[in-house]
């Protein structure tokens, strides 16, 4: 079973959210319903499934619905009808109590504008989620300050928030984040808030943790550079509906509709795609080039064209132990960064 | 839960409206009555002016109620009455029998820590303490009691005022409950509770005191309820997001961000503690505002403004002192930038 299961989510906003919930099931967009009864349309039959260890990144416009969907997972919000379950616990079903120590035990939250207790030094806020746990303050301390070193923060412990700059102030949040454990990690456009070079400075510093971790995170952006960086599946929303889910290939080329097409066509396409799907087997017009090269089938497709074009000649891809897997050669490349 | 359609408290309002006509108009009291209903669709004359029989007898209700009520709940009054006073005496004494330059001390003393060791703040607060005294020696016991007063009534507020409006920025219903009662609380002359309190509670200082938390209070518990409701969603959701209760989330997180804001309440209750203390002069109340009320109805006008002077000396050394522990916790919330210098 999936990690992180969430099944045909409704989330209606409005005095009467039930009532509106049939004429939203039977197949009422969100400008209709909110012309008809008033009712805003948060989530309208979303289901995703999401594997453990993997990078969910869930994006849309602002008013799609992701914050929303992303706050169903720990339950911040209660949806009007639908299941979560996470590693097979249905979420919905806890009480008051329970739902506490899920909370405690299973995830954590990082916030676009940080959400850090601004009465709290760096590290009693990194450790607020283990005083919440009710942990001793030496013991707390001391994990938190291993976190603070993780993000690269020594030095600042004792520092307010305010004093931080943006950057540092989202480490400390994720630094926070990282300190109880969890399994699960959902961060909710937290980088959106940051300037563009510290944000990709974040992103590459999330990967390499990641790669350390290997933590199930929900990743909530608008940015489709970012999410095209960090997801491993990429689900996009639109008006609250799930339009498309996918890995950062199939997304890109092949958009499900005109939304998400629109949203793929600014992309530098050579920076996302890998070899390994825009590969062929050896074939006709292949013949008479000689293997000047052997790219992984990871690299992307920016890192070949230089060779590609310097050399107008063939590409082997081989996987990480040295075996072939197919052949690049400048026709495929260019069928690859043409937009239609 | 189900929701009670809005047209049923129309038809409750309507039918308790047309009772009170039916009732009123039956009321053995009321006056001049018409011969019979019939009498009003014939002759008009009663559209001119307010017809006297159309008079809720309310005087009439609330004074034969208020009686039963001081010979049922009499002993009540009596017991927090008797106990506020003994608290009050005690304190008084002791600031009274205290030679006044400890007195003074213990005022520095007090700014200095509360104001996070400011020096400009403090040599002001105890520049102002001294010249009460000085304005007038008969002051120096009087503006003591004053203080003392003032003191228990703040202590009253801050331990009903505070709790109220924690309650009511965690639910709206009790919110909805209680602001047409601080509303009322605010709005309402105070000579109106002013004299229920002496027949409650007697002459001096404990009806002085009631009055003061009915006056005082509104604005410590909006401000209180305001202080908890402004707190950034986002911390709030952050708290959440970690597993924390209800009370964690309270006491960890909404209190102290709230605390600027409620400070700011207790300040506000000083100030209007000691304009109550003036009017409450005219029931008895000793203290400054006694000697404001003597020197007008002396027509002694220098008398009256040394004593005016006296009162806004005291409010500056309260203000004083009740502010600056308000910035300097606000200060500790959110801390002015800094750059660190590491040499």
């Amino acid at each position: 079973m999936a990690k992180i299961e969430v099944k045909n989510i409704y989330k209606i906003f409005g005095p009467n959210p039930e009532q509106v919930l049939p004429k939203v099931q039977a197949g009422s967009n969100k400008e209709e319903i909110l012309e008809e009864t008033g009712h805003t349309v948060g989530l309208d039959d979303v289901s995703i499934s999401i594997e453990e260890g993997e990078t969910f990144v869930c994006m849309g416009l602002s008013g799609s619905g992701k914050s929303t969907l992303i706050r169903h997972i720990n339950r911040l919000i209660d949806p009007t009808s639908g299941e979560v379950f996470v590693e097979g616990t249905d979420v919905l079903k806890l009480n008051q109590i329970d739902l506490l120590e899920f909370r405690k035990q299973t995830m954590s939250m990082v916030f676009q504008r940080f959400g850090l207790f601004p009465h709290k030094t760096v590290v009693d806020n990194v450790a607020y989620g283990l005083e919440i746990q009710k942990m001793e303050p030496e013991k707390r301390n001391k994990i938190a300050m291993d976190q603070i070193e993780a993000v690269g923060l020594s030095g600042f412990e004792d520092q307010y928030p305010s004093q931080l700059s943006g950057g540092m102030q989202q480490r400390v949040g994720l630094a926070r984040a990282l300190a109880t454990n969890p399994q699960i990690l959902l961060m909710d456009e937290a980088f959106s808030a940051l300037d563009p070079l510290i944000r990709s400075d974040m992103q590459s510093q999330l990967l390499e943790l990641q790669s350390q971790l290997k933590k199930t995170i929900v990743f909530i952006t608008h940015d489709l550079d970012e999410s095209l960086k960090l997801g491993d599946h990429i689900g996009i929303l639109n008006g609250g509906r799930l339009v498309q889910v996918g890995k950062p290939e199939d997304i890109l080329l092949n958009p499900a509709d005109d939304y998400v097409a629109s949203f793929v066509g600014d992309v530098n396409r050579a920076r996302v795609l890998k070899a390994k799907s825009v590969m062929v087997a050896k074939n006709d017009s292949h013949n008479g080039m000689q293997v000047a090269h052997k790219a992984n089938a990871n690299d992307t497709l920016e890192d070949l064209i230089p060779i590609i074009l310097g050399t107008r000649s063939l590409i082997e891809v081989v996987d990480d132990s040295g075996n072939s897997m197919g052949y690049i050669s400048d026709s495929e490349a260019s069928k690859f960064l043409s937009k239609d | 839960m189900k929701k009670i359609p809005q047209g049923v408290y129309y038809a409750i309002f309507t039918v308790f409206f047309f009772v009170l006509i039916v009732v009123s108009y039956n009321h053995p009291r009321t006056r001049k009555k018409p011969d019979s209903v019939m009498e009003l669709f014939s002759d008009f004359s009663w559209l001119n002016d307010w017809p006297r029989w159309l008079d809720v007898p309310f005087m009439h209700w609330i004074n034969t109620n208020w009686k039963i009520f001081i010979n049922e709940y009499g002993l009540i009054f009596d017991a927090i009455g008797y106990g506020l006073l003994r608290g009050y005496t005690e304190l008084k004494e002791v600031a009274v029998q205290a030679p006044w330059p400890v007195v003074i001390a213990a005022v520095i003393l007090i700014t200095y820590f509360t104001s996070g060791r400011k020096l400009g703040t403090t040599v002001f607060v105890g520049f102002c303490t001294f010249f009460i005294g000085f304005l007038n020696p008969r002051f120096w016991d009087k503006a003591i009691e004053t203080t003392t007063m003032v003191v228990l009534g703040i202590f009253i507020c801050v331990v009903i005022g505070i709790p109220i409006g924690i309650a009511m920025a965690r639910n709206e219903k009790v919110r909805n409950a209680i602001l047409p009662i601080l509303d009322l609380m605010q709005v309402i002359p105070a000579f109106c509770y002013l004299i229920p309190g002496i027949i409650l509670f007697g002459l001096g200082a404990i009806p002085a005191i009631i009055s003061i938390f009915i006056y005082a209070c509104p604005p410590l518990i909006r401000l209180t309820d305001l202080g908890i409701r402004l707190v950034d969603k986002e911390v709030i959701e952050a708290a959440e997001s970690f597993g924390a209760s209800r009370r964690q989330k309270l006491w960890g997180v909404q209190m102290p961000l709230a605390l600027p804001n409620i400070m700011q309440g207790i300040n506000q209750c000083t100030m209007m503690a000691l304009a109550m203390v003036v009017i409450a002069s005219m029931i008895g109340t000793r203290g400054l505002g006694d000697e404001v009320l003597l020197g007008l109805q002396q027509l002694n006008v220098g008398a009256a403004i040394e004593a005016g002077l006296a009162i806004v000396l005291l409010a500056i050394v309260l203000d004083r002192m009740t502010q600056a522990y308000g910035e300097k916790i606000q200060q500790r919330n959110q801390p002015v930038k800094k750059i660190k210098k590491s040499d």
